[in-house]
């Protein structure tokens, strides 16, 4: 159920890479977990983010939640949607509710992320 | 973990369960935004089996509630339904509740599923001389909450008590899908709508019923998540975040409750110096002015100094702001005072509105 080809971290975020550029999102699983999501704080254009730095938070009724940088890079993109369309983030977490674009500094960052079926196998783990 | 008797048909919803206060409890089933709104423009069940029940009956059963609530319990002829608080003899909260007359020597008091034991705890122990019977009958009883403006043509075809008929705050015994219940015209989300009380020991084919006749109407099965954005999008106080054994219904805006012409009662001495002092601080609510979602327990600054905590905050699906209370001295209370909240690194500005943020308009 989760698409190919992505990376995906323990905290729940992903990474679609092409070319040195990351697009940045969270997984199905973790927008379940939050529920309706109202509001996404984002970073500025051109911040500078190690792996595991915090790029901004997600806000749901009942819940805000840290987003990790799966990789480093800099925000060369973010989007806009979000602003005043946050619930895409629920409705399709893993294509329009991306959250933002990264200009990787390092790909060798991805060697410590999970594959999709890695990340599936976590899940059923998580869900034991 | 306890289980309502309708845990299985959250399960069966597909319900996200929760513990909550040691219940296991439907927190959503499709979404809380989505529940809210339902409840908002049509209907929502709600099972709120978890609230508990306490019977006071006896010669003195009258005597002994109006010593234990400030309110005028006098004033309810059988039927009548009052809100009330159990009071500290600090005149703070232990539970708020309500309170209704069965007939004057019994009296059915409803609590919080958080407090309910330390309630009847702290009843049992007020008894004294009175001559009444205490029970708690928590356990016995299963309740459900038809809130919304479609409740009446949902629950009317399934129960024989006039339903038109009932003022807000009334009750009356009748059958609800052939069960024994009592219904009353209460409820703690801002809409119209009835709380349903029975003993019975199956009461599933309730839920079913008004399940059937609920969702062509629009209604929705309800959670607590949604109950809690309703009851504060409607200013109505949770215990444990807008009152507790800290606060006094008159800091908490609910002086009203307080009758001190009825006599005695518990707390009754240090309210009423209270009310002749005035208070220092007052229960407030506000919106955000800048983005961002203010939750119970973040920090407060006034003219940038620390100044408490908010007690309840969150995102109102309806009014789609950010609202939440929080207790300021009584100087900084009124409306259009600009304060601020503290949401992890940032400061985000917040002011003092008129309550409620919500009203319904039927």
């Amino acid at each position: 159920m989760y698409p190919q080809n992505y990376h995906f971290t323990k905290d729940h975020e992903w990474a679609l890479v092409s070319g040195d550029v990351a697009v940045i999102g969270i997984s199905d699983f973790a927008q379940k977990h939050l529920g309706d999501v109202v509001f996404v704080d984002l970073p500025a254009i051109g911040t500078k983010l190690a792996v595991h730095q915090t790029i901004g938070s997600i806000e749901s009724v009942k819940a805000v939640s840290e987003i990790f940088s799966p990789v480093s890079g800099e925000v060369i993109e973010t989007n806009g949607e979000l602003a005043h369309a946050p619930e895409i983030v629920n409705q399709d977490p893993h294509g329009k509710g991306w959250i933002l674009k990264l200009k990787m500094a390092n790909k060798a960052d991805l060697a410590a992320l999970m594959t999709t079926s890695d990340y599936e196998k976590y899940l059923e783990g998580l869900e034991h | 973990m306890k289980q309502t008797r309708f845990n299985a048909y959250h399960r069966k919803l597909g319900a996200k369960m929760v513990e909550f206060c040691g219940w296991d409890m439907p927190v959503e089933y499709k979404g809380i935004i989505d529940e809210h709104l339902a409840c908002r423009t049509a209907a929502g069940l709600f099972d709120v089996s978890h609230m508990g029940e306490i019977h006071i009956a006896g010669k003195d059963a009258l005597a002994f509630v109006q010593h234990i609530s400030p309110n005028d319990v006098a004033r309810l002829s059988p039927g009548m339904v009052q809100y009330s608080a159990l009071m500290t003899l600090q005149g703070t909260y232990v539970d708020d509740m309500l309170v209704y007359c069965v007939h004057p020597e019994f009296y059915l008091l409803v609590v919080n599923a958080a407090n309910t034991d330390k309630d009847y705890a702290y009843i049992v122990a007020q008894k004294g001389d009175y001559e009444v019977a205490l029970d708690n009958a928590s356990d016995r009883y299963s309740q459900i909450a038809l809130q919304g403006r479609q409740a009446i043509p949902i629950l009317q075809p399934l129960t024989d008590v006039s339903l038109a008929g009932m003022k807000s705050f009334t009750f009356a015994f009748g059958k609800v899908a052939g069960k024994e219940c009592l219904v009353s015209r209460t409820g703690y989300t801002g809409e119209d709508g009835f709380e349903i009380y029975t003993l019975d020991p199956e009461p599933g084919i309730i839920w079913d019923a008004i399940m059937e006749k609920g969702t062509p109407l629009g209604m929705r099965p309800v959670g607590l998540g949604a109950r809690d954005t309703l009851r504060l999008e409607s200013r109505l106080p949770l215990y444990g975040n807008d009152i507790d054994d800290t606060t006094t219904p008159i800091e908490a805006d609910f002086k009203w409750i307080i009758k001190f012409k009825k006599g005695d009662f518990l707390g009754r001495d240090v309210l009423v110096k209270q009310n002749e002092q005035g208070i220092t601080r007052k229960l407030v609510g506000f919106e955000l002015l800048d983005r961002g979602i203010a939750r119970s327990h973040y920090p407060i600054f006034l003219d940038g100094a620390p100044a408490g905590l908010v007690c309840s905050g969150t995102f109102a699906p309806l009014l789609k702001k950010s609202i939440g209370t929080v207790y300021l001295p009584i100087g900084k209370s009124v409306v259009g005072t600009e304060f601020e909240i503290g949401i992890r690194d940032k400061k985000v500005r917040a002011q003092v509105v008129p309550a409620p943020f919500y009203k319904r308009n039927y």
